[in-house]
């Protein structure tokens, strides 16, 4: 308060140097340094070291980072030693520290995917992948053709990678509204760039990435304008303090006494942001943008997309009502069930007469998110863990399914559209199984994570009170179960078509990515009990 | 010595895992692996008996927990192992008498190339079999209870490029599953009324639980019984399964399977003796059978379905002396036991014959072997003497203490079965010696196959030639052993019982009547098949005879009481589901569908439209929230 109206004096004493926990902090740190060292290997190295060079430093800062976090949950910070960083910036605690590794062990496969040069038949003898040559070339241009001929490739997708990464880390994190509008600009930049660069299909592509850009632009715009009534509320960005001016514990700051306690401006606050964050998590009536990009940006990037973004917007999600509005459930528990039965019903029903693999996907994300809404509005304890479990469960599903949609090709590029997959299961019945395995998880057959993950969140609603939206969830899941299974149908029971797709054989980088999807499909099917348990013992939210 | 008894089955089973899965590295020794592993069982099966032997009476009964299988909080099941005075006898026949099938079946399938699988099987088979009979509670015992139905399921269709065997295993199978539905709802009855199936809590409990209840109880396992040993009304599967290899026949389908109905009703026999009306179906099932059998039995011309149809009326015996209570359970394993003996004796034997005789096995076509087979003709000719109750061999001692029980059962109900299972006895003789003078006897009949080979007969091999003759030794003293000094009797005491019934006649009057009318039956035979020539075609006989030789019309009777009534309820229940559940369910699907094909228009891929929607969202998201607080 003084320092406040030292400030208005116009006396400007030394500002206090902000304490940094960087111990803390390390994860974040550890990515944003990898993707300067990124820049900067962009800039200085040459033309023929920069792809392996890149790979290099995004697996090192990936992996560094992941062990860093994996050191803090050891040492306590997720649970006793939990706390805020960052003069209260930043909240390291337990579902913070369990999505930072979530996103970061998807973003180890999600690389490996990007890296991936064999699917791509060789250019003029050059190694290519599924990135555009020359990003800024027009399509079709002469540029373009050029670039291509020279077997450029685009290197820059693993700095790009990485900073989005580094604010998806920092996004559920973020301890006050407006460092999570950075954490959320900060991924979303890189994102919009990423889909803009496909190799095939470049004007698909591009408008895919104006779309998200523009949409996102607008989402983002009412996140922020929800943030300025917020603190136009309480006086302050920080949730915790948020959450005492909601319940009536703190007082209130004396020139903002005009407006605080004003009713009108915390609620519709609370909408705005709320709008931003669904937004990213793909909720209806806020998901059009999902299909539409899922289906122009390049495979990899849809994987690492569909995975991590939910996983990151899910953990702001989670952080802000669990922390921030708790006092505000009976407000926002109606609407959350209205987005929920919205988000569920018409992901599953839309995705039924869907033709393109990517495009069902994308309802099925779609469908997905309101899956986890249900377990968000829980509001307990129980459902916080069973939101981390769905959450580490989907990401490793989604980026293992998109990582066999890039595998089935034919002579222009991915052969996405269903009726091309007919007859898989006879000619490659690996990757058709394996696709097969993934689609039961995604329609949440026992002995797949997707089981588990969903009978934790509709356990943990109804134990809220929530059993019509259990009701609505379980309908939506027989629905959605009808067209994951009519692919199964389609590809081992139906004749191949004569000149169909066939199936490349990957890298060991991709496999590894199919094969670690795999694994932990059916580990967190078989064996879920240690996972649920970490799970919950992450699930207190520090304030 | 308790850890020896998981063992017993894992030997086999570990056997059957090896050959099954092991691949065709196995095909050279594969066959001499499964032969010492049922051998191996065996010898544990022979120190455990000698362990019995040496503790006291009253403490015969070991038990084994392996391990729990499904602990869940009122619900435990566990993998427990009980040996007793019963199930060490059974363990010693089928490992026993296993151990010499499988060293027959090395001679009979050495030119087969699936011999290894065949093996597999039979191995299968024995662990099944020997879990059945070991287990402590019915739970495990389903287990091997269903494990012996599928060994028997994929022996029978063993030759699966025939027709005929692909079809008989299917029939057997099918039917067993009315038999095994009564058992699992036997053991469901259980778990509700005593809230566990393990033998000891259940029999404990029995004169707890109400009279109906019991009877019920009694009535799904008898059902259970008449699935897996052929009794009337599901003894139709036995005479097709006949179609399997001929060691199969001889084991699962005469020695020891098919005698899992006997076992079960005498294990239960503390339900089955507070159950008086259960107890009075078990004994007319058994008595229809054994005259059935014996029936269908003298109009077959094909030698192994006349002797299916043996097995089918001496298991009826069986029954019949199970059903009779703690007067007849003794006597019931009994002859179980000498049936074992003779009856594989009496299989293995025709399988040799079919050996030498090109795999033929219409007994019109044989005729005068005697001389061209000596052994077989030795040991297939004591077992047929055991079979008819020749005096002093074995089968005269446990049939004749059959009979003799059914006439002690008292009163009219007593003169009934009595004189019923005179009958069967008169009638045993007459097929039996039938079945000896057609191939054995008479004039050649020989005819060349079907791609013109005239057989030319010749004794089998010793691996095959030995089996017959240990068994033969059985037929010949197993029975008089038993009686000796009511050994067997007293053995069995403790754990079914015993009591002496009140016969209207004297056991000496009994014995001279069977006597006497097994030498009508014998001497009809001859009359018929002895002393003129066997047609080789054969007659259009009488009315009673065509229908024997269809089985008495089982197949018709059934198609005309299950298939026919059966096949209308599913034409209606396939009406009603075409029409009203696929009528809902695709009226259902194409509403989802019409609803997403027409959502599927608001993405119209502009993102103007596509921003209006978001603002529209927000507008209503912003409202909604608004109005909730002020509701």
């Amino acid at each position: 308060m003084t320092g406040w109206l030292a400030a208005a004096g116009g006396n400007s004493p030394s500002i206090p140097a902000p304490h940094i926990e960087y111990g803390q902090l390390s994860p974040m740190l550890v990515v944003f340094g990898a993707a300067l060292a990124g820049i900067l290997a962009e800039a200085f190295l040459p033309r023929r070291m920069r792809h392996t060079a890149q790979l290099v430093i995004a697996l090192l800062g990936l992996g560094g980072a992941f062990a860093a976090v994996v050191v803090l949950a050891a040492q306590g910070h997720g649970t006793t030693k939990a706390g805020l960083l960052a003069m209260g910036a930043v909240a390291i605690d337990g579902p913070a520290l369990f999505l930072q590794g979530v996103i970061l062990l998807t973003a180890v496969l999600a690389v490996l995917t990007f890296a991936e040069g064999r699917l791509e038949p060789r250019l003029n003898g050059n190694t290519v992948d599924a990135f555009a040559a020359q990003a800024a070339a027009v399509a079709g241009g002469e540029q373009e053709r050029e670039a291509t001929r020279a077997g450029l490739r685009t290197s820059e997708v693993f700095p790009l990678t990485l900073f989005a990464v580094g604010g998806m880390l920092l996004f559920p994190a973020a301890n006050d509204l407006l460092t999570m509008f950075v954490a959320l600009e900060v991924f979303s930049l890189p994102l919009y760039l990423l889909c803009a660069l496909a190799r095939r299909r470049r004007l698909l592509s591009q408008e895919a990435a104006v779309k998200y850009f523009l949409l996102g632009a607008f989402a983002s715009a009412f996140f922020l304008f929800g943030t300025a009534l917020l603190y136009g509320y309480a006086g302050s960005v920080q949730l915790g303090d948020i959450a005492d001016v909601v319940s009536g514990v703190a007082p209130v700051t004396p020139a903002l006494a005009t407006t605080t306690q004003n009713d009108a401006l915390l609620l519709i606050g609370l909408a705005m942001v709320s709008v931003g964050l669904l937004f990213k998590v793909g909720a209806v009536p806020f998901h059009s943008w999902t299909p539409d990009v899922y289906q122009g940006a390049p495979t990899p990037v849809t994987g690492f997309m569909a995975a991590a973004t939910k996983t990151a917007a899910f953990g702001a999600f989670l952080r802000l009502f669990y922390v921030a509005f708790p006092g505000l459930r009976w407000d926002w528990r109606p609407v959350m069930w209205g987005v929920a039965i919205l988000t569920m019903v018409v992901g599953a029903v839309l995705a039924v007469t869907q033709q393109d693999v990517k495009r069902l996907l994308a309802y099925s994300s779609i469908a997905h998110a309101g899956f986890i809404l249900t377990g968000l509005i829980a509001t307990s304890r129980q459902g916080l863990a069973a939101v981390l479990f769905y959450l580490l469960a989907y990401s490793f599903v989604t980026l293992g399914a998109f990582a066999v949609v890039t595998l089935v090709r034919d002579s222009k590029g991915e052969a996405t559209h269903l009726s091309s997959w007919a007859g898989l299961g006879r000619r490659s019945p690996l990757v058709a199984a394996v696709f097969a395995l993934f689609l039961l998880a995604f329609a949440g057959i026992p002995l797949t994570s997707g089981f588990t993950g969903k009978f934790a969140v509709f356990q943990a609603a109804a134990a809220g009170g929530a059993t019509p939206l259990v009701i609505v969830g379980v309908l939506s899941s027989a629905i959605a179960a009808f067209f994951y299974i009519r692919v199964i149908v389609l590809m081992f029971f139906s004749d191949p078509q004569p000149n169909g797709p066939a199936v490349t054989v990957p890298s060991p980088l991709t496999a590894t990515a199919i094969g670690v999807g795999v694994l932990v499909t059916l580990g967190l099917g078989l064996l879920p009990q240690y996972f649920l348990d970490l799970a919950s013992k992450a699930s207190v939210f520090v304030r | 010595m308790n850890s020896l008894i998981p063992l017993l089955v894992a030997a086999p089973l570990a056997g059957a895992a090896l050959l099954l899965l092991g691949g065709r590295r196995l095909d050279r020794f594969g066959h001499w692996l499964a032969t010492l592993l049922a051998a191996t069982s065996f010898g544990f099966g022979l120190a455990l008996f000698a362990d019995l032997l040496g503790r006291p009476g009253d403490d015969r009964t070991l038990h084994e927990t392996l391990y729990s299988w499904i602990p869940v909080n009122g619900f435990q099941a566990d993998v427990a192992f009980q040996l007793d005075q019963l199930s060490i006898v059974f363990v010693l026949l089928i490992s026993g008498v296993g151990t010499l099938i499988h060293l027959y079946s090395v001679g009979y399938m050495a030119h087969d190339e699936r011999r290894r699988r065949f093996f597999g099987y039979l191995n299968l088979f024995l662990a099944a079999m020997l879990l059945l009979v070991l287990a402590d509670n019915y739970l495990l015992l389903y287990v091997g209870w269903e494990g012996v139905g599928l060994a028997s399921y994929l022996l029978i269709g063993f030759w699966q490029h025939k027709p005929s065997a692909a079809t008989a295993a299917k029939k057997a199978f099918l039917v067993n599953r009315v038999g095994d539905i009564g058992l699992s709802i036997a053991i469901m009855l259980m778990f509700t009324t005593f809230g566990s199936f393990t033998f000891g809590p259940v029999f404990g409990a029995a004169g707890d639980a109400g009279e109906s209840r019991l009877t019920a109880i009694g009535l799904m396992l008898l059902l259970a019984a008449c699935g897996k040993s052929a009794q009337v009304p599901l003894q139709s599967w036995l005479g097709d399964a006949m179609e399997g290899p001929t060691p199969v026949s001889a084991l699962i389908h005469a020695a020891t399977m098919v005698t899992a109905g006997v076992y079960l009703i005498t294990r239960s026999s503390a339900i089955f003796n507070l159950a008086p009306d259960a107890q009075l179906v078990v004994v007319v099932v058994g008595t229809v059978t054994l005259l059935y059998g014996a029936i269908v039995g003298c109009a077959k011309d094909d030698i192994k379905k006349a002797l299916a149809g043996s097995t089918m009326s001496q298991i009826g015996y069986m029954i019949l002396a199970a059903g009779l209570g703690p007067i007849g359970y003794a006597f019931a394993i009994m002859h179980l036991v000498t049936h074992g003996f003779f009856k594989a004796g009496l299989f293995l034997g025709a399988g040799s014959v079919m050996h030498g005789m090109n795999d033929e096995v219409d007994m019109r076509h044989f005729g005068g072997l005697r001389k061209y087979m000596p052994i077989t003709f030795v040991t297939f000719g004591l077992g047929y003497l055991a079979i008819i109750g020749f005096p002093g061999l074995s089968g005269f001692f446990s049939k004749d203490k059959i009979i003799e029980a059914a006439f002690a059962k008292g009163g009219t109900e007593g003169w009934i079965l009595g004189t019923c299972a005179l009958i069967g006895a008169a009638v045993t003789a007459f097929y039996m010696t039938r079945v000896m003078l057609m191939t054995f006897f008479g004039e050649k009949r020989w005819q060349p196959d079907a791609e013109g080979h005239q057989p030319h007969p010749h004794e089998s091999p010793s691996t095959m030639t030995l089996p017959m003759i240990v068994l033969a030794f059985g037929s010949v003293f197993a029975g008089g052993l038993f009686v000796y000094g009511d050994s067997f009797v007293n053995w069995l005491e403790p754990v079914t019982g015993h009591a002496e019934g009140d016969s209207p006649l004297t056991p000496l009057t009994v014995t001279l009547i069977t006597t006497a009318l097994m030498v009508v039956g014998v001497a009809i035979s001859y009359a018929m098949y002895g002393r003129s020539p066997v047609p080789v075609e054969a007659p259009k006989g009488s009315l009673l005879t065509r229908a024997a030789r269809r089985d008495l019309m089982q197949d018709e009777i059934n198609h005309a009481v299950l298939v026919r009534p059966g096949t209308g309820l599913v034409a209606s229940l396939v009406f009603f589901d075409s029409k009203a559940v696929d009528g809902f369910v695709n009226g259902l699907a194409a509403t989802i569908g019409g609803l997403s094909g027409r959502l599927r228009r608001m993405q119209t891929g502009f993102v103007r439209s596509y921003a209006l929607s978001m603002f529209g969202g927000t507008l209503v998201l912003v409202a909604t929230t608004l109005l909730m607080r002020s509701v």
